[in-house]
């Protein structure tokens, strides 16, 4: 398969003991119907469960999706499993319950985009597409 | 005109039996300019339909409400949600409640507790006392309850799965401060079948965990017959995205599913269908929402007399709590969540709700402030105080537009209710993911309307502004997890452990046979096992269910 007309692979994952998944099913349905190749996790994933997903399933990036406020814990604990597996150049994206007072620290803690509550879909989609073009670039 | 029998028989009989017990809260209700306030308005001519679809108050179908006077008698208990960080802190909290006059408690678990683990269970890393209190064994509880006499509150307890061992904890509590089992009053939500497909704090799968439930109906029948056992919750589906007609049909065909279990495992209806409760949503679209509260009270008596041959009027009656929705609220400008909120607990009020919470307006955002709880409180207060919407019985009753729609959305539930049955029953509609596509396609739905504009959300996809004002936040001391497994460690060392694991050995036999459970885990809990040791001996015996994401 040329560059060109490779298929966008992305991981929707739940870390964390948080039930509330209508989001994270809505951006893997609304990111399908964008063209994207989805793998979704379902909930209740260990940090390093989904670090071994996205390894696995090839992917160019990855949503995390938490809304009982252990997103400060659980997210960068994602990325640090990346590390731990060599694999940090796989970019993490965030959406949940986020005030915007942790945006910074997650950043920090290498979380490249958080989408708090009303965040439009479309503004996600195009995260999602630059994060992939990101990844294969650097490939 | 002379008066119809039937209504002279409902007067002489429920309405006097009600008032002779709870007497009206005034002796004449009037509005503001003088004039008095009819009880409960009716039509010119009672016919055979309105006898058969809406009927009096107190009595079947129970359309206009399960109680002769309704609100007239005593307003809905306004029952807010609450509970963070330890048991200690969240004492604090529901003492100062209790100052405040509330009477009944309502307790928020963190998710470990919720799921089976304990706090220091690699599982619960980030989770221990986030969204909920931390209740790891009979110690917590006796913190959590400490200076709380049981004999005085009611206590709902959002617990699902391992609702068994919080009840028994309850239990064990009680006896510790000298109430017997049959005073306890509450209620446990123990309502395992939407948590496959909405809530998502499943433990084990469907078969042991009917048992379970069934268990705890039976058990509870003899030794504590003024608690509820159940509540059966349409409120997450809801969350989760579902329809109103969704929202019913899926609850209601849980309840048969806990029903027709109770029944194959020989116990009589009547025993134990007076203590199913239920717990709805209420959203935004008020008409809808107000039909949909009726609706569901007409069909659920109708299936239980009819279907299952229940006798006892309280076996008929759907009683239910309701919460504003949670999913409404907005980020942007919140405080026109309050304005959403006052709606939605309006329809719930004329709904003919037993208890009520209201949202707060910052809970898009994080846990709610003690001042947007005061707030959310507040709106309720003041629907019953300053109205008037409480002074009369189902004051809607005989709008067309409001018959029409509860005519319908009862029918349409029971087609959707038939066709789970067809598909083979609940069990099977969750094992297939037919309910949950049924519900994520509503929510996709929803969300591409929000999305093109064609459903306006105010501040969110029209009337934005820009906005620079950041609210105070309730945040929960991350170092409370650290306290948490800390005395953890402490009460393992100090409790007599050879007691411990006998308790889990006996469990262990009794959940590979057939005897009820609850004596065996009150055991366990008595001789402060935890829930997570609990919960695992029950996981090596019955499985874990995974989700199919």
């Amino acid at each position: 398969m040329t560059e060109g007309t490779r298929k966008n692979r992305v991981l929707i994952a739940k870390p964390g003991l948080d039930g509330h998944d209508r989001g994270a099913k809505i951006i893997a349905r609304a990111l399908r119907d964008d063209g994207f190749e989805v793998v979704y996790t379902g909930i209740r994933q260990t940090p390093d469960e989904i670090a071994v997903i996205a390894i696995q399933e090839d992917v160019a990036a990855i949503g995390l999706s938490s809304l009982s406020g252990a997103h400060l814990s659980l997210f960068p604990a994602v990325v640090d499993e990346l590390k731990k597996a060599d694999a940090e150049e796989i970019p993490v994206l965030g959406g949940g319950i986020i005030p915007d007072e942790d945006i910074p620290q997650l950043k920090k803690a290498g979380i490249t985009e958080i989408f708090g509550p009303g965040t439009p879909i479309s503004g996600i989609l195009k995260a999602f597409r630059d994060a992939c073009e990101r990844y294969h670039n650097k490939r | 005109m002379k008066k119809h029998p039937r209504l002279d028989n409902w007067e002489e009989n429920e309405l006097k039996k009600s008032i002779s017990r709870f007497p009206e809260r005034k002796e004449r209700f009037t509005n503001h300019g003088g004039q008095e306030i009819s009880r409960l308005a009716l039509p010119k001519d009672i016919d055979e339909d309105y006898l058969n679809n809406l009927g009096f108050p107190g009595q079947y179908p129970f359309t206009r409400g399960v109680q002769p006077t309704m609100y007239r008698g005593r307003f809905w208990t306004m029952r807010q949600y609450a509970g963070f960080s330890t048991a200690a802190e969240s004492n604090k909290r529901y003492r100062y409640l209790l100052d405040q006059g509330t009477t009944g408690l309502s307790i928020a678990f963190d998710l470990p507790t919720q799921i089976g683990y304990d706090s220091d269970d690699p599982m619960s890393i980030g989770e221990v006392g986030k969204v909920g209190v931390a209740i790891d064994s009979l110690a917590d509880m006796e913190t959590l309850f400490d200076q709380i006499p049981l004999d005085k509150v009611s206590t709902s307890m959002t617990i699902n799965s391992p609702a068994a061992i919080l009840l028994a904890m309850y239990v064990a509590l009680g006896e510790k401060q000298g109430v017997a089992s049959n005073q306890l009053r509450g209620t446990i939500q123990n309502d395992v079948l939407k948590e496959y497909v909405a809530r998502g704090t499943y433990i084990f799968p469907p078969k042991p965990s009917l048992r379970l439930i069934t268990n705890i109906f039976q058990w509870c029948s003899e030794q504590m017959p003024a608690f509820n056992t159940i509540s059966i919750s349409g409120y997450h589906i809801r969350e989760a995205g579902s329809t109103a007609i969704q929202e019913i049909a899926f609850t209601l065909a849980n309840a048969v599913t806990y029903v027709q279990t109770a029944l194959d495992a020989g116990l009589e209806i009547d025993t134990f269908a007076g203590r199913l409760a239920f717990f709805f949503n209420a959203s935004s679209d008020l008409l809808e929402e107000i039909a949909k509260f009726r609706a569901a009270r007409r069909l659920w008596a109708r299936i239980m007399k009819e279907r299952f041959g229940a006798k006892k009027p309280s076996s008929l009656m759907l009683r239910f709590h309701t919460q504003t929705a949670g999913n409404t609220l907005t980020a942007k400008q919140i405080d026109n969540n309050i304005v959403r909120v006052t709606i939605q607990a309006l329809s719930a009020i004329f709904g003919g709700t037993q208890s009520l919470h209201t949202n707060s307006k910052d809970e898009a955002l994080s846990l709610p402030t003690e001042d947007s709880v005061r707030t959310a409180l507040r709106t309720q207060q003041i629907i019953a105080h300053e109205s008037g919407v409480a002074n009369t019985v189902d004051p809607l009753a005989g709008s067309f537009y409001i018959e029409e729609l509860t005519d319908r959305i009862e029918r349409e539930a029971a087609t959707l209710m038939d066709k789970v049955e067809e598909e083979g029953g609940v069990v099977a509609c969750i094992e297939q993911g037919f309910i949950q596509r049924h519900i994520e396609d509503a929510s996709y739905d929803y969300q591409e309307k929000v999305e093109s504009g064609e459903r306006i959300i105010v501040g969110m996809n029209q009337f934005q502004i820009e906005e620079n004002i950041k609210p105070p936040l309730l945040r929960v001391d991350p170092a409370i997890e650290q306290a948490q497994v800390e005395s953890l460690a402490r009460l393992k060392k100090d409790r007599d452990n050879k007691n411990v694991n006998a308790s889990l050995t006996h469990l262990k036999k009794a959940a590979q046979g057939d005897e009820n459970l609850m004596p065996v885990i009150l055991e366990a809990v008595k001789q402060y096992a935890t829930l997570g040791e609990i919960c695992n001996v029950l996981r090596a015996e019955f499985g874990e269910y995974k989700d199919r994401g």
